[in-house]
């Protein structure tokens, strides 16, 4: 007789814990063959409103750290991946329908992704930041500081690499975010967050709505005390994507627009996914005794 | 008790006279305090830190331990407070170890005004003195007739000691010459008890203003500057003590008289105090290593201490059944 | 007169570390004998020996330049800088695992604080190592090109040895090319267990070869015509003769020499804090720091308080054994050194400034020199000029913003400079002012590998650190 397995519930992951929806729902997440896998949390509006509540208490810490200490943790959450390949790359087969060697070399990309982003932590600053040759006896310097609290709507297809290209750009300059994660493969996302909470990733940094970005989304983009917003997941859908970009400009939010349809994402990246979400602050100081 | 020096014999107010032209009005009072050198925040937290990092081993510790102990002034500052519970304090400070005789006796205790009474009949000439928190503490928010009424009640109760709050909404909005004659008026209230001023450092925020709130202090004749009443976040921290610690050295340069520093709240383990008392030595120097001239303002502190004194004796750890918990 | 608080001493264990008899040179992944003299390396605190080190004769230059050679044509020059990122992730991670070890390895063979080397050098090691591997897969956004040289063949003092190590190895190896390094002949040590924490992350070998050896290994190494790149951190007469050396050659050069920093304090500094910039400023690492602030440049209004102060800070500085926790100054490197320090001192005082020394009492084995200052110094005192490279302090005034500029430009020298003032405007007036390729207001001894370092003038040229960094290793 082979052994029963012990099933894991799958939940948010909201200011450090693993909450289930405040709703009580859950929705049904099957597999690319459509076999039932998991009843998923469903996040509602007030999840929401709870994980923006936990990024922006976790803000000022985060962004007051070293640019080298977010460097070392965001190099942790990759080691921890690389522990647990073997689980990523079952749950790449499992969400994507992927070969397990495709699967393998969509989770290396994702790790090398994500240490990629963690060196550049104490160096963006150095690539876009700089003196100003002011015409006047001053000192000029501009440098960027991370815009806050970023809303993620997280891709629909790559669950995992597609994952990563979004929440690391947006954390690794300092800022919270509370991402949505892809509705119908939400599970990467899941263990992402089980990594997230034993890396060293202080809790509310990074939150994880399993559910809807159609139903979700126009509540965070509407949200005032959210700066700027990532539309990557509702690639295509030109309707939502305006409906949100007008929600977004109450508070004038930064909007990272949806693409027409979900980016190759082993390119390079470029560095915009990070400037997207910088704010340049310039300082003028006279030069005198 | 302790007398300490630079006080006169009959405990009048020892300002020297060098300052009256500084103290004659808020104009030149803030002209002389907004004149002290500033001080550099992450160069004094540097110090500060560094003199953390020294490492205080075996006869060092010793005598670290049983120095803290003797400056302990045992706190209670509840609004549940009993008779029951101030004279078991008493007790306690007397002998905090029940299991050894030898160990040391704290400084004082620390009590509000209308326990004093309570605690001077536990303590009796024991040598711990009654030191009674007074001038509506913790806020000095009250008329100042007020808070020279619950001065002398202390002192009349007993009180050796008074630990007076500045009125830190006068010294935020520049009123600095108010804030020097309530100080000036406190310690004439409190006749022979000493006088230590608190500065509620955690709400001047700035360690420039803890430097000018020193000045003002001892200027005015304070015979201890005290960081905090332990009711506000942060209490006392190292560099703030530092702070306070480079302001009596250069007081006793510049006058020749010594006033005494007590950092207050938030000091829990002897690690901690083992840490102020390396600061005092280098900072200050060896002649404030003496309760006369540093004391602790703490209660759980005690314990940890006494926990770190028997295993310095046994070589074992010890844990919290071996001593009273009040 | 003792305090009653005496510190009992407090010694980090020796143990943690296994020093072997002797070492070979670390060539092509290996350790192998070397064909020079082998020689000893002592610990300047008590001048026990510590271990036998090899000479690397020419013919063994050859051997480990052939090797970097071919690392860098097979292996390393081809290699993705996302893999050799990982590689230079997997060393700063052993480092920090290690810390401990090389720490007590560094304080022992060097002579400075075990407080020093564990809370500054080591950490700081592994945060270079960190913050280039996170430069090797971002090249095209330096600036500077994403192409390598080739081999790098590097020379690194004593002061601080595996800092400087760090210094020279990470961005030549985030920009893809090879090394061969030679460290101080008084302090290889760290530099050999170095090589070992680069087998335990599997570099491919040839990537770093370690070449030990004294003034001849190091000629050896910079004239080898198969080197691209030279880099150095030594004195300003070597570093003259290195440039005339590749002269002529395609080699490119960079140089870290000597300075002798002035550092300013106004009438209007934050006192107690400047006080502390003076002490590290000229007593941390014993003073043997090319960018220290040896010269004191303090405003004649506040001078004699200033002293006073000084003065009183000083005793409470701890000379002694290295490995104790709480020692502040710890020995001097060497007997040669230690010469040199007596020699110029002497001379302070023949020239007739006045010298001055804390009541100190110093251990009868080893090198051994007190915190010293010397007062009343004009410019035109040699003990004003030349740098010392020790625990000496020559203490000089000025009256105006524009007398303190001339006064600490007045030199060859250009490494770095020290400014004390409340006055925001100033700090940036001063720091415009003064010819010197490291500034630091209000601090002092502040070291970063994300900020570039290096010299103007005689102080040498190429910035090591930060984006700048790159430059010196790419084309």
């Amino acid at each position: 007789m082979s052994r029963i397995d012990v099933r894991k519930t799958y939940k948010l992951y909201i200011g450090g814990a693993f909450p289930r929806s405040e709703s009580g729902h859950s929705y049904v997440v099957n597999d690319t063959k459509g076999t039932f896998v998991a009843n998923a949390a469903l996040a509602s509006r007030k999840d929401a409103r709870d994980a923006v509540t936990a990024a922006r208490k976790a803000f000022p810490g985060w962004s007051g750290r070293t640019a080298y200490n977010r460097a070392q943790i965001l190099y942790r959450v990759a080691e921890i991946m690389e522990d647990r390949r073997p689980q990523f790359v079952q749950a790449v087969v499992q969400s994507e329908g992927l070969s397990a060697s495709k699967a393998e070399r969509v989770v290396d990309e994702a790790i090398d992704r994500l240490v990629w982003y963690a060196g550049w932590a104490d160096k963006i600053t150095q690539v876009v930041g700089g003196a100003n040759p002011v015409a006047g006896p001053f000192f000029n310097l501009s440098t960027p500081e991370p815009t806050g609290v970023v809303a993620v709507l997280a891709p629909q297809e790559s669950s995992l690499l597609g994952l990563v290209s979004v929440v690391a750009p947006a954390i690794v300059t300092g800022n919270t975010v509370v991402v949505v994660s892809s509705y119908e493969r939400p599970l990467p996302a899941v263990t992402f967050s089980e990594v997230l909470a034993t890396s060293d990733v202080p809790g509310g940094v990074v939150n994880i709505l399993t559910g809807s970005a159609a139903t979700i989304g126009p509540w965070l983009a509407s949200h005032m005390d959210v700066n700027a917003i990532d539309l990557t997941g509702i690639a295509g859908d030109t309707a939502l994507a305006t409906d949100l970009e007008v929600a977004a400009a109450d508070n004038l939010k930064r909007v990272r627009r949806a693409p027409a349809a979900e980016p190759d994402w082993t390119q390079d990246p470029g560095t915009d996914a990070m400037t997207a979400f910088l704010e340049t602050k310039t300082v003028w100081h006279p030069i005198g005794v | 008790m302790p007398t300490g020096q630079g006080s006169s014999a009959t405990g009048d107010p020892v300002v020297s006279a060098d300052f009256s032209d500084i103290t004659r009005t808020d104009a030149s009072l803030r002209r002389f305090l907004h004149g002290l050198p500033g001080v550099d925040q992450v160069g004094a937290e540097a110090r500060a830190a560094a003199l953390g990092t020294r490492s205080i081993k075996t006869t060092a510790k010793a005598f670290a331990i049983d120095l803290a102990i003797r400056m302990v002034d045992l706190t209670t500052l509840e609004g549940q407070d009993t008779p029951g519970k101030v004279r078991a304090l008493a007790a306690k400070a007397m002998r905090p170890d029940p299991a050894d005789m030898s160990c040391p006796m704290t400084a004082a205790v620390c009590v509000y005004p209308d326990m004093v009474a309570t605690a001077k009949e536990v303590l009796g000439d024991s040598g711990v003195n009654v030191a009674a928190v007074a001038t509506a503490f913790p806020s000095g928010r009250a008329a100042l007739d007020i808070k020279l009424a619950d001065t002398r009640d202390a002192v009349e109760a007993g009180a050796d000691e008074i630990d007076m709050v500045i009125d830190r909404g006068a010294f935020l909005a520049g009123h600095y010459k108010q804030v020097f004659d309530e100080i000036v008026a406190v310690r004439e209230a409190c006749g022979s008890a000493h006088l230590k001023v608190i500065f509620e450092t955690g709400e001047l925020q700035t360690y420039d203003n803890v430097r000018r709130a020193s000045w003002l202090a001892m200027m005015a004749g304070g015979h201890f500057i005290k960081t905090s009443t332990g009711k506000v976040q942060p209490a006392a921290t190292l560099p703030v003590t530092m702070i306070m610690l480079e302001a009596v050295r250069d007081f006793r340069e510049q006058t020749g008289q010594m006033v005494g520093v007590k950092p207050a709240g938030g000091i829990r383990t002897t690690k901690d105090a083992v840490k102020y008392l390396v600061m005092v030595n280098e900072v200050a120097g060896q002649d404030w290593l003496d309760p006369d001239w540093f004391r602790f303002g703490a209660s759980t502190l005690l314990n940890d201490l006494l926990m770190q004194r028997t295993k310095m004796q046994t070589g074992r750890y010890s844990g919290p059944d071996y001593f009273t918990l009040d | 007169m003792t305090s009653p608080f005496e510190y009992a001493p407090a010694p980090e264990s020796r143990s943690i570390v296994d020093i072997k008899p002797s070492y070979g040179l670390f060539i092509n992944g290996e350790f192998v004998d070397g064909h020079g003299k082998a020689f000893k390396t002592i610990s300047p605190a008590t001048e026990e020996v510590l271990a036998e080190v090899a000479e690397a004769s020419d013919a063994d230059v050859e051997t480990a330049v052939k090797a970097a050679r071919k690392a860098y044509d097979k292996v390393w020059g081809r290699m993705s800088g996302r893999e050799r990122a990982k590689y230079l992730y997997r060393i700063a991670r052993i480092i920090q695992e290690r810390g401990r070890e090389l720490a007590v390895l560094e304080s022992l063979d060097n002579g400075k604080p075990i407080k020093e080397s564990r809370d500054v050098d080591i950490p700081t090691v592994a945060a270079h190592f960190f913050y280039y591997a996170g430069w090797a897969d971002k090249l095209e956004y330096s600036g500077f090109g994403s192409t390598p040289l080739g081999v790098a063949g590097q020379v690194i003092p004593w002061n601080f040895p595996l800092l400087m190590l760090a210094w020279k190895i990470a961005p030549a190896l985030a920009c893809g090319n090879t090394v061969v390094l030679k460290p101080a002949e008084t302090t290889p040590l760290t530099a050999l267990l170095f090589a070992e924490i680069c087998q335990q992350a599997d570099l491919p070998p040839g990537v770093v070869n370690i070449v030990t050896g004294a003034g001849d290994t190091g000629r050896a190494l910079v004239s080898h015509p198969d080197v691209d790149k030279v880099a150095f951190t030594g004195s300003t007469d070597v570093g003259r003769a290195i440039a005339k050396a590749v002269a002529g050659t395609g080699k490119k050069v960079t140089l870290e020499l000597g300075g002798k920093a002035a550092n300013i304090v106004f009438d209007d500094a934050p006192i107690d804090q400047a006080i502390e910039g003076i002490v590290n400023g000229i007593f941390f690492n014993q003073g043997h720091v090319c960018c220290a602030g040896s010269r004191l440049l303090v405003q004649e209004s506040v001078a004699e308080e200033v002293l006073d102060r000084l003065k009183r800070r000083m005793a409470t500085l701890r000379v002694g054994d290295p490995l104790d926790k709480n020692t502040d100054i710890g020995a001097i490197n060497s007997a040669e050194q230690l010469a040199r320090i007596k020699e110029l001192s002497d001379i302070g005082e023949a020239e007739g400034a006045g010298r001055w020394s804390p009541a100190c009492d110093l251990p009868s084995t080893g090198f051994w020199f007190p915190p010293t200052i010397f007062t009343g110094v004009s410019q035109a005192h040699r003990i004003a000029r030349e740098e010392i490279f020790g625990p000496v302090l020559s203490v000089l005034t000025f009256r105006t913003p524009s007398e303190a500029v001339e006064k600490a430009n007045n030199t060859p020298y250009g490494l770095s400079a020290g400014v004390w003032t409340d006055k925001g405007s100033r700090i940036l007036h001063m720091a415009n002012q003064l010819r010197a390729g490291v500034v630091w207001a209000n601090t002092f001894n502040k070291f970063d590998p994300t900020s570039p370092f290096g010299g103007y003038k005689e102080s040498g040229y190429g910035r090591e650190g930060g984006r700048h960094g790159l430059e010196a290793y790419l084309r």
